[in-house]
C-alpha cells in the first residue's frame, strides 16, 4: 500500500468537471510533481488533499487513514502557498512557531524546534524579522520552514517558486530538494514549469482537463510520453500527422506527407497517427541522409543553435550543440538523419494538444 | 527629469496653491488671532491682545463639562463604531459578490446623503412620540415613553450611524491588503476558527481599526448637526457652543478660543494615540 | 474562501435595518396624510409634497444648493487636476507638504472651518454672499477632486505617456489626448462627490449664509430647529430620491464601489 493513494478523485463545480477520476500514488520519502497547464485541475486536486475543497466522489488515503471528512486543520499536512501566505504580523520565529503552539508544544522544545527549522532553511539569522523586510525568496524559506517544523506526514507545495525570478528560482530548486531530502518529508507539489518538474521529482504525474495523462519518472516522461500532449507540453517536440502502415516491438513503418520513414515500436494498428521527434535528436549529416530540406530560419541561443528546417514532411525544428564553428545558414539545403528510436509514434485521438 | 531647473509643478499647483492660501491659510490664522482678542459687549472686538476668552473657557466648570460630555459622545461613538465595523467588515470581505455590491451601497450609500436628513430621521424613531416609544407603548411593554430625544445616548447612536461607514472602510481596505491564504495556511497548521479570528485576522486588520478609530473620533468630537438636533440646548456639546458664541452671543473671541481648544486637544488626542500604536504595532506596520 | 455562518449573515442583516432605518421612516413619513409626524403611515398621500410648492423658501434653497454644487465642484476641479498632475507626476522640495496641505480641509474640524470662514468673508465684506459661500465650498470639497484624480494617474502606464512623446507628441497634446481621457472618470468622480459633499454641507454653511443665499440642509435645519412637520420629512424624502438619482449616474459612468471606497480596494 502506497503512503498517499488517490483514488478516482473527482470534482466536479456544477456542469464543469474540474478533476475528472484522478487516481495516482506517492511513496513514503518521495518527491511527486503534479504537472499541467492552468486549468488542468492540479491546484483543485491539491486542495482537496489539504481538505480546503470538498470530494465530490472518490478517496484520498494517506497512510492508511481515510481523510474523507477529516478537516484541514486536523489533517497534519504542511502547505506552502503560492502567494506563501505568511503571517505579516508576526516575525520569521513566531511565523515557524505558530503551528507548534496550536499542537501544544510547550515552549522550550518549541524554540529548540524552531531554531532547527530555521537552520534547515538557512534562516536562522532573520528569525526576529518580520515578513515585510524580507526577499521573495527569504519569504520562501520562512514558508517552508513554517510547513516542515510541524513535522507533516505529506508536504503541499503549491506553486512554490512561480513568485521567484528566473535566477532565484534555479538556485531554490536545487535548495528545495536539498531541504525535502534533508527533511526526509513525502511531497507533492503542483507545478505548471515542467523543467521544475523534471528537475525535482522522483515522479511526475502529468494533468490535462482533469485527467491524468501519463505518470512515471522524470526521465521516461520526456522520453516516451504517451500522448501527444505529453510530448508537446514537457520539452520541445515536432509534431507530425502520419499514416502507420506496419509495426511491431521491432520497429514500425509510417508514411507522412508522401514520404515513408522508419519509426520506432508502437503497439497501435496500422491508421492514422501522430509522429513525434524532439529537435536535439535530429542531426545534420553530408551522408545518410533519411531526409533534406532547406534552412528557412536560424536562431542563436549562444550553447546551441536553433534550426527551422523546410522538408518534404514539413517544417522541423532541429536544435544543434553550438561547436564553436559556423553553422549551415538561412537558404542552405541540409541532410537530416534520426535513429529510427528516436521517431516515436502517438495516437492520433489526442491530436492538436 | 531634465536637469535645468522646473518649476512646471509650482506653475500647476499655483491656483490651488493661491486659493488655499488666500481661504483657507490666511482664514485660520485670523481665527487663531481672534481668540486672542479683547471683547467687549458694547464695544464690540478690539484690537488688544488677550488671553481673558481662554482664561474664561479654562476658569468655567460650565465649559469642562462641555468638553467632558463631547469627548465621551466621541469616546462611546467610536468604540460602538469598531464593534460594529469591524465584524461587518470582516462578514462583507467573505459574503458572495452580489450580495457584497448590495451590502457595501447600503452601508456606504448613507454617506452621500445629508446629515440632516439622516438625524430627521433618528429624531423621528427616537422621540416621545417616535417610531420606538409609539411601537413599545402599542404592545404595552411600556407606560410612559422612554426618553431618547435630548439625550447623550441618542446622540451616539445617530453619530453611530453618520460614523460607521468611515469604520467601515478603513478596516475594509486593511482586510483587503490581508492575502486570503494565511487564514488557510494557519488552519492548515491546526488553527480552529476561533484562533484564527484572533490570531490571524484581528491583527492583521488591527492598522484598520486604529486608523478608523481615529477618523471616527475627530469626526464625532466636531459634530455639529447631529448633536443640535438631537441634542437641542439641553445636551450641548463643543461645536454647538462655538455656534452659540458666534450667532447668539456674538462674542466672536470667546467662540474663537473654544473651536482652538477644541481642535488642540483633539490633535493632541489623535498625537497620543498615534504614539501608543506606534508603540506596539509600529514594528510590523511601520 | 469561507462562506458566512447563520450569526454573521444575522448580524449583516441588522446592521442593514439599523444603516436604513432612518431612510426609510424619513421616506415613510413624508407620504403621511395627517398633519404630525406618524410612521408608519396610515395612509399614502402626495399632500406633504404638494406642501413643498407652497414654500418657496425650499425651493429657493433648493435652487441655491444646485448652484452652489455645481460652482464649487467646477473650481474644485480646476484647481485639482493640475495640482494632482504635479503631485503624482514630479518629485520635488515640498510635495508632501502640498499634498497635506491640500488634503487639510478634512483635517481641520468643519466648526473651525466655518468661524475661521466667517470671520474671513465678514472682513473682506463676502459674508453672505453666493461667491464667497462657493469658494470656501470649493475649499471643502478640492480634497476629494484631488484623491480620485490621484488614484487615477497612479493607475496609469506612465510608459504610454512616454510612448506618446516619443512619437513626437508635446506636453500639452500628451495631456489633452493620452492622460485626460484615462483620468477623465476619475476627474467626472470626483466632480460628483464633490457636488455632493457641497449640496449636503451644513456645519460650514451655516455660518456663513444670510437668508437670501441659505441652501437646502441649512434651511431644513433650521426648520426642524423651529417646528416638526411632515413637510421636512417630504422635502428630505427629495433630497434623499435627488441623491439616489445621482448615485445610479454615477455607478454608470464611474461604478459606485469606486467612489466609495476608492481605487486602492478592488
Amino acid at each position: 500500500m502506497a503512503f498517499l493513494e488517490l483514488n478516482a478523485l473527482t470534482k466536479r463545480f456544477g456542469p464543469v468537471t474540474a478533476v475528472d477520476r484522478i487516481s495516482f500514488n506517492v511513496e513514503q520519502g518521495s518527491f511527486v510533481s503534479l504537472l499541467g497547464p492552468s486549468g488542468c485541475g492540479k491546484t483543485t486536486t491539491l486542495q482537496m488533499i489539504a481538505g480546503f475543497e470538498n470530494v465530490t466522489s472518490g478517496k484520498i488515503t494517506l497512510n492508511g487513514r481515510d481523510l474523507a471528512g477529516v478537516p484541514a486543520r486536523h489533517r497534519g499536512l504542511g502547505i506552502v502557498f503560492q502567494s506563501y501566505a505568511l503571517f505579516m504580523h508576526m516575525t520569521t520565529a513566531e511565523n515557524v512557531s505558530f503551528g507548534l503552539e496550536m499542537r501544544g508544544v510547550p515552549g522550550a522544545e518549541r524554540k529548540i524546534r524552531v531554531a532547527r527549522a530555521l537552520d534547515l532553511v538557512h534562516l536562522s539569522h532573520l528569525s526576529d524579522r518580520y515578513p515585510r523586510t524580507m526577499s521573495g525568496g527569504q519569504r520562501q524559506r520562512v514558508a517552508l520552514a513554517r510547513a516542515l517544523v510541524i513535522e507533516p506526514e505529506l508536504l503541499l507545495l503549491d506553486e512554490p517558486l512561480s513568485n521567484l525570478d528566473a535566477k532565484l528560482r534555479e538556485e531554490m530548486q536545487l535548495e528545495l530538494r536539498r531541504i525535502q531530502r534533508e527533511a526526509g518529508v513525502t511531497t507533492l507539489m503542483v507545478t505548471h514549469d515542467q523543467a521544475e518538474a523534471l528537475a525535482l521529482s522522483d515522479r511526475v504525474v502529468v494533468l490535462e482537463k482533469g485527467q491524468v495523462q501519463q505518470e512515471a519518472a522524470p526521465f521516461d516522461v520526456y522520453e516516451t510520453p504517451h500522448t501527444a500532449f505529453v510530448s508537446s507540453f514537457i520539452g520541445k517536440s515536432n509534431t507530425l500527422p502520419a499514416t502507420l502502415v506496419s509495426g511491431d516491438a521491432s520497429g514500425s513503418i509510417v508514411e507522412c506527407a508522401g514520404v515513408r520513414l522508419q519509426a520506432g515500436a508502437t503497439p497501435l494498428a496500422a491508421g492514422p497517427v501522430q509522429i513525434a521527434i524532439r529537435p536535439e535528436r535530429i542531426e545534420v549529416v553530408d551522408d545518410g541522409a533519411v531526409l533534406t530540406g532547406k534552412v528557412s530560419e536560424r536562431v542563436f541561443l549562444g550553447n546551441q543553435w536553433l534550426l527551422t528546417v523546410a522538408t518534404p514532411v514539413g517544417n522541423l525544428l532541429v536544435l544543434r550543440r553550438n561547436a564553436g564553428r559556423s553553422e549551415a545558414d538561412i537558404g542552405d539545403t541540409v541532410g537530416l538523419a534520426f535513429r529510427r528510436v528516436d521517431l516515436r509514434i502517438l495516437a492520433s485521438s489526442e491530436a492538436a494538444a | 527629469m531634465s536637469a535645468r531647473t522646473d518649476y512646471r509643478h509650482w506653475a500647476l499647483s499655483a491656483p490651488a496653491l493661491v486659493l488655499f492660501t488666500t481661504f483657507l491659510l490666511a482664514p485660520l490664522i485670523m481665527t487663531l488671532v481672534l481668540s486672542f482678542r479683547h471683547f467687549d459687549f458694547y464695544g464690540g472686538i478690539d484690537d488688544s491682545v488677550s488671553l481673558a476668552s481662554y482664561a474664561e473657557v479654562l476658569g468655567d466648570w460650565y465649559f469642562y463639562e462641555i468638553f467632558g460630555r463631547t469627548f465621551a459622545i466621541a469616546l462611546a461613538t467610536t468604540v460602538l463604531c469598531v464593534l460594529i465595523g469591524a465584524p461587518a467588515s470582516y462578514f462583507l470581505n467573505r459574503m458572495r459578490p452580489g450580495f457584497r455590491s448590495v451590502m457595501i451601497l447600503i452601508i456606504l450609500g448613507p454617506l452621500l446623503i445629508s446629515v440632516v436628513v439622516r438625524t430627521l430621521g433618528w429624531a423621528i424613531i427616537l422621540g416621545n412620540r417616535g417610531v420606538i416609544n409609539t411601537f413599545l407603548m402599542d404592545l404595552g411593554v411600556i407606560e410612559a415613553p422612554i426618553k431618547m430625544m435630548y439625550t447623550s445616548g441618542g446622540i451616539v447612536l445617530a453619530l453611530v450611524h453618520v460614523m460607521v461607514p468611515y469604520m467601515v472602510l478603513a478596516v475594509w481596505a486593511a482586510l483587503q491588503r490581508q492575502d486570503p491564504a494565511t487564514e488557510a495556511a494557519a488552519e492548515s497548521l491546526g488553527a480552529s476558527p476561533l484562533t484564527i479570528f484572533r490570531r490571524i485576522v484581528l491583527p492583521q486588520a488591527m492598522p484598520g481599526v486604529l486608523s478608523g478609530s481615529l477618523i471616527v473620533f475627530s469626526l464625532s468630537a466636531s459634530a455639529f448637526a447631529t448633536p443640535a438636533i438631537l441634542g437641542g440646548r439641553r445636551v450641548k456639546v463643543v461645536a454647538t457652543s462655538v455656534y452659540d458664541e458666534f450667532m447668539n452671543t456674538l462674542n466672536w473671541p470667546l467662540g474663537a478660543a473654544i473651536a482652538i481648544l477644541l481642535m488642540v486637544s483633539i490633535v493632541v488626542v489623535m498625537v497620543a494615540w498615534n504614539r501608543l500604536v506606534e508603540a506596539r504595532f509600529g514594528r510590523s506596520y511601520a | 474562501m469561507r462562506r458566512n455562518g447563520p450569526f454573521a449573515i444575522g448580524f449583516m442583516a441588522l446592521f442593514a435595518l439599523f444603516m436604513l432605518a432612518p431612510i426609510i421612516v424619513v421616506l415613510g413619513v413624508s407620504v403621511t396624510p395627517t398633519g404630525y409626524l406618524e410612521f408608519p403611515p396610515s395612509g399614502l398621500s402626495l399632500r406633504w409634497f404638494r406642501a413643498i410648492l407652497d414654500n418657496p423658501d425650499f425651493i429657493d434653497a433648493a435652487i441655491n444648493s444646485l448652484k452652489l454644487g455645481v460652482v464649487s465642484a467646477t473650481l474644485a476641479t480646476l484647481v485639482a487636476v493640475p495640482a494632482a498632475m504635479a503631485i503624482d507626476r514630479r518629485r520635488f522640495h515640498g510635495r508632501e507638504a502640498l499634498l497635506a496641505f491640500f488634503m487639510s480641509p478634512l483635517m481641520v474640524p468643519t466648526v473651525v472651518l466655518g468661524i475661521a470662514f466667517l470671520r474671513f468673508l465678514t472682513l473682506i465684506g463676502f459674508n453672505g454672499t453666493f461667491s464667497g459661500l462657493a469658494v470656501c465650498h470649493a475649499i471643502i470639497v478640492t480634497p476629494f477632486v484631488l484623491r480620485l484624480v490621484l488614484a487615477s494617474l497612479s493607475g496609469l502606464d506612465r510608459a504610454v505617456e512616454k510612448a506618446a512623446v516619443a512619437l513626437g507628441a508635446s506636453d500639452w497634446t500628451v495631456f489633452r489626448r493620452i492622460t485626460m481621457p484615462s483620468i477623465l472618470s476619475g476627474i467626472i468622480g470626483g466632480w460628483v462627490l464633490a457636488f455632493i459633499t457641497s449640496f449636503d454641507e451644513v456645519t460650514v454653511t451655516i455660518f456663513i449664509v444670510n437668508p437670501s443665499t441659505t441652501t437646502l440642509p441649512v434651511r431644513l435645519f433650521s426648520h426642524i430647529a423651529q417646528t416638526t412637520d411632515p413637510l421636512v420629512a417630504s422635502v428630505s424624502a427629495v433630497a434623499i430620491l435627488f441623491t439616489v438619482a445621482v448615485m445610479l449616474l454615477v455607478d454608470r459612468i464611474y461604478g459606485l464601489d469606486r467612489l466609495l471606497i476608492g481605487e486602492g480596494a478592488k
